[in-house]
């Protein structure tokens, strides 16, 4: 066992020719993205599939770009679900408070 | 290498040390770094989308050209530099210190580019009469949230920027690991990565309408 242990020394990072392939797809998902812009879909419909776009986008980043593929799986298992958990309860809780906060303002605004 | 009875040997999975996890301390500094961040932004994006979509009278000032086409411009000279970072990495592992530093330097001026391009923009858009606190078609919240997060990801791109000058020059003297290049790396590919979520919620949700 070296003191090194199996972290940065020599491991595996992929080819140029994955690298270019990731950026090629970044560009065109990105494309996609201006096009949305361009045909001007209803607000609510768009910001949802932007997002997703996004969210797909950043998972090749950190896949590939950052490394986080080639990292042991338990690095992934440390990160990635703790960041989605504390996100859903954002949504999950701001989202509440602010339709409460609007539909009381509607309401006193009936009176 | 040096065990004693209280610490286990480096490496393992469970025995923290230098290599938490099998992976550098450094490394997962930057990556704990980067969830905390990822956080901060993830909490103005949700509250800009909540206002967004709340306000059917937002601004919409983007023409899709110049306004889009140039914005789109940045995001390639960004999502650019994120592809020299990955060769800077990868020389940097080969133990090629001056390659590195070249593509160093290279990311460093597409983030140099990045800055100077938003700023003309920023400089137009106080030309057309937006601030932090207001906007020509009476929604301040418009100017509050534009600028405060191309505001808060400039900082970041500004920061990386000469966080990467810092390295390019360091390492191709000789003086810091291919780890501490991979570290500035991960760094740059967030910053890249949350201009992925800026550029089509900001900018594509407020094209104006022909």
């Amino acid at each position: 066992m070296s003191a090194h242990g199996n972290g940065s020394a020599g491991h595996q990072v992929g080819s140029p020719k994955l690298f270019l392939t990731v950026w090629i797809v970044l560009a065109l998902v990105t494309a996609i993205e201006v096009y949305f812009g361009y045909v001007q879909l209803q607000p609510a419909l768009m910001l949802t599939l932007l997002v997703v776009l996004s969210v797909f986008k950043a998972g090749l980043i950190v896949a590939y770009y950052m490394h986080l593929r080639y990292e042991r799986f338990s690095v992934t298992l440390l990160l990635i679900p703790s960041t989605i958990f504390c996100i859903m309860m954002m949504v999950l809780f701001f989202f509440h408070d602010s339709q409460r906060i609007l539909l009381l303002g509607t309401q006193n605004g009936l009176k | 290498m040096h065990e004693t009875t209280k610490e286990a040997p480096l490496g393992g999975l469970w025995s923290g040390g230098v290599a938490p996890l099998g992976t550098s301390s450094k490394k997962l500094g930057m990556w704990l770094f980067i969830v905390s961040d990822t956080l901060t932004f993830s909490a103005i994006l949700l509250a800009y989308s909540y206002l967004r979509l709340a306000n059917p009278d937002w601004p919409r000032p983007f023409a899709f050209y110049p306004a889009i086409i140039k914005s789109t411009g940045m995001t390639l000279v960004l999502l650019a530099s994120s592809l020299t970072m990955v060769f800077a990495v990868a020389a940097a592992h080969r133990n090629d210190r001056k390659t590195a530093a070249k593509w160093l330097w290279a990311t460093a001026l597409g983030g140099a580019i990045f800055v100077v391009l938003h700023m003309t923009e920023w400089i137009e858009m106080f030309h057309e009469g937006y601030t932090p606190w207001s906007s020509p078609e009476g929604v301040p919240l418009f100017g509050a949230t534009f600028f405060g997060i191309t505001g808060l990801h400039m900082l970041h791109v500004t920061l990386g920027v000469l966080y990467l000058a810092f390295i390019a020059v360091g390492f191709g003297r000789g003086k810091f690991t291919a780890d501490d290049v991979e570290v500035s790396g991960l760094y740059w590919h967030f910053v890249d990565l949350v201009w992925m979520f800026v550029f089509p919620m900001i900018y594509l949700m407020s094209i104006h309408l022909r």
